[in-house]
């Protein structure tokens, strides 16, 4: 529409204020905008990006200072998808709480259960009483959830410098994940799978030849991003020495995760400050070391086939423990029925509606007392953290002796890094932006809470 | 930890008549004091190493708890800044990284209202602790941690958003996660959660901070 004099966009407008004249560009104005701002003797735009944007990974508002093509200053606007989880968990069991802090990290539902779990048993002190065969389901869904969450990270990471290919692939493999997820906890997403104690029921018939399966197909179809994204001349044109970030400014800054891997220093909390067993599995840590955008992309792409042998060993040990329990032995704390899928959904399983309303007047009353009350947990505090596939997740409880927790605190690894977009950005240019910020990952579920 | 584990009556209930006839009973709290050494772990290793490079340490470190294999150190508002530098700083101790700030809000521990939580991390020797100072509610002022660690800036934004606790020295200390322009801190425990009423087939449940909880 450049020469165009007649066309007239009603929502595209500019207005004068005390900080100078204010453009709303809606896309079909770029010319007039850049005519008028031409004119201007000053050289100085400031540039509103988001939160509504394709390219801001999520509900991120950035505000950039720009000298011409070049930022000055970055400032990000958060909290748009604030929602007052840790607060809301102040209010309800313990047992409750995870189906609340499972939607903080919206991709990885399972990190946040697991931290949270081992939060709580590390309270209650029964670390140790964890049945071995609910640690290494839970160690499985991690990994599994590890690859779904790296596969967004590519596949939108990819998709908003615009390389639209690698998004379909990734989202084709991680629909795959998701299938695991809702063949083993009734759900794709938000599971709340994972329990204080334990998990919330075994693995179905046929769960692992299934996940033997997609853990091949998964293999195989990995080479197609791989082989369409690693040493691509415009992809690395893109994201080579792009968001730098040394290792100084990781430390200061808090930063983990890939982001702190990309700068050689191989510190993956599996390894350093094993949590779950995972001392007794092979894999390793993977690291770059340019400290960009590049450096994170390849990290998640080698940490794929990681999370793959790690899966793989679970379910070698999975399938010797057939018909071990999956829930802590402590009645006052393992929730009375193990869920079964019936016709209406998942449920309580009806042998034990049977038991409880046909048999056993104490174990009505117990399951009762245990699902409207909850259990007890001595007071104190606790911090435990978990490698999230954005960094250390870290969880931070408050008892006061009560059935509700006092206080629940989530240090999101998503929050802490991106604190580090005026540090990556500040002083490239304005496409330099998006590269820098999807190779950060953050998900804004995570960050706002 | 404070007056949060004193409590009255048998089987924890609040909020509703109780019918146990045990309400007079009274606990007192099990107000914690100092852990005796050996603290164990590495802990009485970073203790020593902290009391060699700082020579105030004995006033600056009110208490020391060793509680669930974890080490915390409460620290006195006006000496954390110092503190914060000799855990970073200092060779042996080498806290490269700070992971935020939390808060909470003991509303019965009187002049000691608000609490800030600072866990620590060491990836030179790979070690965790904690650091917590207090504030009266009455003036909720801690110098900032964020010229130590760059990385706290946003933590104490959300600290101060959430229980209104004075980052004093923080570049920009605005709200963060809520709007500018709300009123009051919605973590603090005097702030109701809100919530309505729900109807199902005639019976009414009350929104969840107005439910009978037990502790």
């Amino acid at each position: 529409m450049s020469s165009n004099e007649t066309y007239f966009d009603p929502y595209a407008s500019s207005r004068e204020t005390t900080e100078g004249t204010v453009y709303s560009v809606t896309g079909g104005d770029w010319d007039q905008v850049a005519t008028e701002i031409g004119q201007n003797k000053e050289e100085r735009v400031v540039v509103n990006m988001g939160p509504q944007h394709p390219s801001t990974h999520g509900v991120l508002r950035l505000m950039l200072e720009l000298e011409g093509e070049t930022i000055t200053e970055c400032r990000c606007g958060i909290g748009y998808l604030h929602t007052g989880i840790e607060k809301n968990c102040e209010y309800r069991t313990w047992t409750q709480g995870v189906t609340f802090v499972t939607r903080m990290d919206y991709l990885a539902p399972l990190f946040n259960e697991t931290a949270y779990c081992l939060g709580v048993e590390k309270l209650l002190g029964v670390t140790e009483d964890v049945p071995e065969r609910a640690t290494v389901i839970r160690v499985m869904m991690m990994e599994l959830n590890r690859i779904s969450s790296h596969m967004v990270a590519l596949g939108t990471g990819a998709l908003e410098l615009g390389a639209l290919t690698p998004m379909l692939f990734a989202f084709r493999e991680r629909e795959k994940v998701l299938d695991l997820f809702e063949l083993i906890s009734g759900l794709r997403m938000n599971m709340a799978y994972i329990r204080p104690g334990g998990v919330a029921q075994d693995l179905p018939a046929g769960a692992l030849s299934k996940i033997t399966e997609t853990i091949k197909d998964l293999r195989k179809n990995f080479k197609d991003n791989e082989n369409l994204l690693v040493g691509n001349s415009i992809w690395m044109k893109r994201t080579k020495d792009v968001g730098y970030l040394d290792l100084a400014g990781c430390t200061t800054l808090g930063v983990t995760g890939p982001v702190l891997r990309a700068t050689g220093l191989p510190w993956d909390l599996r390894k350093t400050q094993p949590y779950c067993g995972y001392e007794n599995y092979q894999f390793d840590v993977i690291t770059a070391t340019s400290a960009d955008s590049y450096g994170r992309f390849l990290i998640r792409v080698n940490e794929l086939e990681q999370s793959l042998r790690i899966v793989e060993q679970c379910v070698a040990k999975l399938e010797k423990s057939e018909g071990s329990p999956v829930m802590i032995s402590d009645k006052k704390i393992a929730w009375p029925a193990q869920l079964a899928l019936g016709g209406d959904g998942l449920g309580n399983s009806l042998e034990h509606i049977r038991k409880i309303m046909g048999e056993s007047m104490e174990a009505l009353i117990h399951h009762f007392k245990l699902v409207t009350e909850g259990f007890r947990v001595p007071a104190g505090q606790v911090y435990t953290a978990v490698e999230s596939p954005r960094g250390e997740l870290g969880v931070h409880l408050v008892s006061d002796g009560g059935t509700r927790p006092y206080r629940v605190h989530f240090r999101e690894p998503s929050f802490n890094n991106l604190q580090s977009t005026a540090a990556m950005c500040e002083g490239g240019q304005i496409a330099d932006v998006v590269a820098a910020v999807a190779s950060i990952d953050p998900v804004m579920g995570g960050v706002d809470r | 930890m404070s007056d949060i584990n004193s409590g009255s009556g048998l089987f924890g209930v609040k909020g509703s008549g109780d019918t146990s006839g045990y309400g007079g009973l009274v606990q007192q709290s099990l107000n914690q004091g100092s852990s005796e050494r050996p603290y164990g772990s590495y802990f009485d290793e970073v203790a020593d190493e902290l009391e060699r490079a700082y020579p105030l340490f004995s006033d600056a470190i009110e208490k020391v708890i060793v509680d669930r294999g974890e080490l915390t150190l409460f620290v006195k508002r006006e000496r954390i800044l110092d503190v914060a530098k000799i855990l970073r700083d200092t060779p042996t101790l080498r806290f490269e990284i700070c992971l935020g700030v939390s808060g909470v809000h003991y509303p019965e521990e009187k002049g000691r209202e608000l609490h800030a939580i600072y866990p620590l991390l060491s990836i030179t020797n790979n070690r965790r602790i904690r650091l917590e100072v207090t504030a009266p509610e009455s003036d909720p002022h801690i110098p900032s941690l964020v010229e130590v660690w760059a990385g706290n800036n946003w933590n104490e934004r959300e600290t101060f958003d959430m229980f209104g606790i004075i980052f004093d020295g923080h570049p920009a200390l605005t709200r963060i996660l809520m709007p500018d322009d709300w009123p009051g801190h919605p973590q603090r425990k005097d702030y109701p959660l809100g919530g309505i009423e729900v109807e199902y087939k005639g019976a009414v449940i009350p929104p969840p901070d107005r439910r009978r909880s037990y502790k």
